[in-house]
C-alpha cells in the first residue's frame, strides 16, 4: 500500500488528464453527496418525530374495563368487572423498578360547582399526586394533591384554570377559597393548566380516597394510569412496555376470573403504539433513502468503471510496453485498482465533506415540524467511507483485469 | 544462448489457418550479432515475438540460456522477459509522460530495485548512449535518434542476456540509422548477444550473421564480416 513508486505513477497518470479525472470523481462525489443528504434528512425526520412524542408522556399506559365477552368458570358472559385498589398496588409493587408514575382515576361528570354567586358544571376526578405529571399539566398557582391529602381524605381540590376564570375571574384569588361541588365543600389548593384544550381545563381534581369515601366506591377504583421509565432506545422502551402490559393483563384476567382469551374485558391503551407507527414509517423512509443513495452511488461506480475502461483502452500500448519490460499481471491490476480506489476515495471524501458542511450549516435553518436537526452520525460516515473504498475496488476491478489480460504483442503492434 | 528446433506457428484467421513458421531450426551463440531478414509475411516478426516470449510456438522447442521456454504462466513469462531480454522497437515505445531516466529505470522498477540504485543505473546507461544531459527530458522533447537511444538504454538497463530489436532503424533516416547501428555494434563488442529484425540490406550488412527467412522457413544463414557503422556516420 505505501509504495511511493506507485503513488508517483498514479499522480503522473492523473495529472496527465485532469479533466477526465475530474469527471470520474464527480460521479462518485455526487453519489456520496446525495446519499449523505438523504440520510441526513431521514435522520432529521426521525428527530422531528421523536421530539413530538417527547412532549407527551411517551410511555403512558391506561387500563380500563368493559363487560366480559366469554363465559368462564361458571360465570356468565357480559359480566361487569371493576379494578380494585389491590390491582393497582400489585402493579406498583411488582414493577416498582419500572413504573415512573402511577395514579388511579375515577371520574364523575357534571358536578355542579358554586362559589358565591358563580356556578358551573364540571368533571370531578379522583386522582393521585402523579396525575399532574401524567396529564402533562402545570400549576399556575398553589399546589397539586399530596400524599397527605390522600391519607387524610382531605376535602381539597386543584381546579383547572378555566374553572378558576369562571368562578373567580382571577385565578390567583382562588387559592384558599372554599367552593361547593355536588353539595360538598372543598378548599381550593391549586390551579393547573393543561395544554390539551378547554375541556382538559374544566376538571376538579380531588384526592382519590376522598372520592371513594364520598361515593362509596371502594370496590371500583376506576381506571389505572402508569408511565414507565424510558430506556436508552425506543425499541427497548417499547419492549418493556409491551412486556409490562401483557404480564399485567394476564394477572388481571386471572384475578377477575376473566377467560384468558377474552380480549374485551381488560382494555388498555399505550401511547407507544402511536409512536411505533411513526417510527416504523420512519424506518421505511430511512431504508428507502439508503436505497436511493446506494443506487445513485452505483450509478457513480458504473461511471468510474466506464471511464477506467476507457483509460485502460487509451493506455493499452503503455501497458503492453510495461508487460514487455517485465511487469507482472498483478502489478498491472494493482496499478489500475490503486488509481480507481484513489480517485473514488478522494472524490467521495470531497462529496462527504461538502454534504456534511451543508447539513452543518443549512440543517439548523430548516424550520419544519417534521424535520429537526438533520445530521448523520459518525457510524454512518464511517460506513460511507468503507462503501467508497469498496466501490472504488469494484469500479476498478473489471478494467484492471481487462488491462492485465492485454497481450503485449497486440499492444505493441505498429499501426 | 538460443536454441530453436523445428518451430511451428500458425494463426487462426477466421476459418482459415495461416501457417507462419513451418519448422525453424536456429541457434545463436553468446556474443553474436544476428540480423533476421525477410519480406513482410516471411514470419520474421513472429519468430522474434516467440524468441521474446511475447508469443508461444505451437510445436517445437525453444531454449533460452539453458531454460526451456514452454507453457509459461503470464507471471513467469514476465519474469523471464525482465531477466533475459531487452526489447528495442521500431516506434521506440517510450512511455511519453515519463522522462528519459524514468523510462530507462522502468525494467529495474519491475525487478524491485530500490529507487536510488535504479536512478544510478539508469543514468549510467544513459551516459553509455550519450544522453546523460537529456535525462530529465520527456520523450517528445527528443529527436527520433535520441528516442531510440533512450530505448536502447532501457533495453540494457536490466542487463539482459539477449537484446531483441524489431526494425530498430525503421523510423529513422539513414544517418541516424547508422548512428544507432554504431551504438548496437559497440554494445555487441562488449559481449552482448543481439538479434535484429530488419528488411534493410545495409543494416543487415552491419551485423555478423544474416538469416534470410521466406515463407516461414530459413532459406539462407551466412556469417559475414560486418561493415563498421562508424565509418559511414
Amino acid at each position: 500500500m505505501f509504495d511511493i513508486e506507485r503513488w508517483e505513477e498514479i499522480f503522473e497518470a492523473i495529472s496527465k488528464n485532469k479533466l477526465r479525472t475530474f469527471l470520474t470523481g464527480l460521479s462518485v462525489g455526487s453519489g456520496i453527496f446525495i446519499l449523505i443528504i438523504l440520510l441526513g434528512i431521514g435522520n432529521g425526520m426521525k428527530n422531528g418525530i421523536q421530539s413530538k412524542f417527547e412532549e407527551d408522556s411517551a410511555s403512558l399506559i391506561v387500563l380500563w374495563t368493559q363487560a366480559t365477552s366469554m363465559e368462564y368458570k361458571g360465570l356468565n358472559a357480559n359480566r361487569n368487572i371493576d379494578y380494585t385498589l389491590d390491582d393497582f398496588n400489585y402493579a406498583k409493587k411488582r414493577y416498582k423498578n419500572h413504573v415512573a408514575e402511577a395514579t388511579l382515576r375515577y371520574r364523575r361528570w357534571g358536578a355542579l360547582t358554586t362559589y358565591k354567586k358563580e356556578s358551573g358544571s364540571y368533571a370531578m376526578v379522583g386522582a393521585m399526586p402523579d396525575m399532574l405529571g401524567i396529564e402533562n399539566a402545570s400549576l399556575n398557582a398553589g399546589r397539586f394533591i399530596s400524599e397527605d391529602d390522600l391519607k387524610n381524605n382531605a376535602k381539597v381540590t386543584c381546579i383547572g384554570h378555566q374553572i378558576a376564570t369562571d368562578l373567580f375571574k382571577n385565578y390567583e384569588k382562588a387559592i384558599g377559597e372554599y367552593i361547593q361541588a355536588n353539595g360538598i365543600q372543598f378548599k381550593v389548593i391549586g390551579v393547573y393548566s393543561d395544554p390539551g384544550g378547554e375541556r382538559d381545563n374544566t376538571k376538579l381534581f380531588i384526592p382519590h380516597t376522598t372520592m371513594s369515601q364520598i361515593y362509596n366506591t371502594k370496590e371500583n377504583v376506576g381506571q389505572l394510569f402508569f408511565t414507565l421509565t424510558p430506556e436508552s432506545t425506543f425499541d427497548e422502551t417499547n419492549e418493556k412496555s409491551e412486556k409490562f402490559l401483557s404480564q399485567y393483563k394476564t394477572y388481571l384476567r386471572k384475578k377477575h376470573n376473566v377467560h384468558p382469551d377474552d380480549l374485551k374485558a381488560i382494555q388498555s391503551h399505550s401511547s407507544l403504539d402511536e409512536a411505533k407507527k411513526f417510527i416504523i414509517l420512519n424506518r421505511m423512509m430511512s431504508l428507502f433513502f439508503w436505497g436511493i443513495g446506494i443506487l445513485t452511488l452505483i450509478a457513480g461506480i458504473v461511471g468510474v468503471s466506464n471511464i477506467m475502461l476507457i483509460i485502460v483502452k487509451e493506455r493499452t500500448k503503455e501497458i503492453g510496453i510495461r508487460k514487455a519490460l517485465g511487469a507482472q499481471p498483478k502489478s498491472i491490476i494493482a496499478m489500475i485498482l490503486h488509481e480507481s480506489i484513489f480517485i473514488t476515495t478522494i472524490s467521495g471524501f470531497i462529496g462527504l465533506f461538502l454534504s456534511l458542511l451543508l447539513l452543518q450549516f443549512a440543517g439548523p435553518q430548516i424550520k419544519s415540524e417534521f424535520i429537526l436537526n438533520p445530521s448523520v452520525n459518525f457510524g454512518v460516515a464511517v460506513t460511507t467511507v468503507v462503501l467508497l473504498i469498496i466501490s472504488g475496488a469494484i469500479a476498478g476491478y473489471l478494467p484492471a483485469r481487462h488491462a492485465s489480460k492485454i497481450k503485449p504483442i497486440i499492444a505493441l503492434r505498429d499501426e | 544462448m538460443i536454441e530453436i528446433k523445428d518451430l511451428h506457428k500458425s494463426y487462426q484467421m477466421g476459418s482459415n489457418s495461416l501457417h507462419v513458421l513451418k519448422g525453424i531450426d536456429f541457434n545463436v551463440q553468446e556474443g553474436e550479432l544476428v540480423s533476421i531478414m525477410g519480406s513482410s509475411g516471411s514470419g520474421k516478426s513472429t519468430l522474434l515475438n516467440i524468441i521474446g516470449i511475447l508469443d508461444e510456438a505451437d510445436k517445437g522447442t525453444y531454449t533460452l540460456d539453458n531454460t526451456i521456454i514452454k507453457n509459461l504462466s503470464e507471471k513467469v513469462a514476465a519474469e523471464y522477459r525482465n531477466k533475459f531480454l531487452g526489447f528495442i522497437f521500431q516506434s521506440f515505445n517510450l512511455i511519453n509522460y515519463k522522462n528519459a531516466i524514468d523510462n530507462v529505470a522502468l525494467p529495474l522498477y519491475y525487478q524491485g530495485v530500490n529507487r536510488k540504485e535504479r536512478n544510478e543505473k539508469a543514468l549510467h546507461y544513459l551516459e553509455k548512449v550519450g544522453l546523460a544531459d537529456w535525462a530529465t527530458h520527456l520523450p517528445n522533447e527528443l529527436s527520433g535518434g535520441q528516442k531510440q537511444r533512450v530505448a536502447i538504454a532501457r533495453a540494457l538497463a536490466s542487463d539482459p542476456k539477449v537484446l531483441l530489436a524489431d526494425e530498430p532503424t525503421g523510423a529513422l533516416d539513414t544517418k541516424t540509422s547508422y548512428e544507432v547501428m554504431e551504438l548496437i555494434q559497440n554494445i555487441n563488442d562488449e559481449g552482448k548477444t543481439i538479434l535484429i529484425v530488419t528488411h534493410e540490406p545495409d543494416i543487415a550488412q552491419m551485423t555478423k550473421r544474416i538469416v534470410d527467412l521466406k515463407d516461414g522457413l530459413i532459406i539462407n544463414d551466412t556469417y559475414i564480416e560486418p561493415v563498421i557503422a562508424k565509418a559511414h556516420v
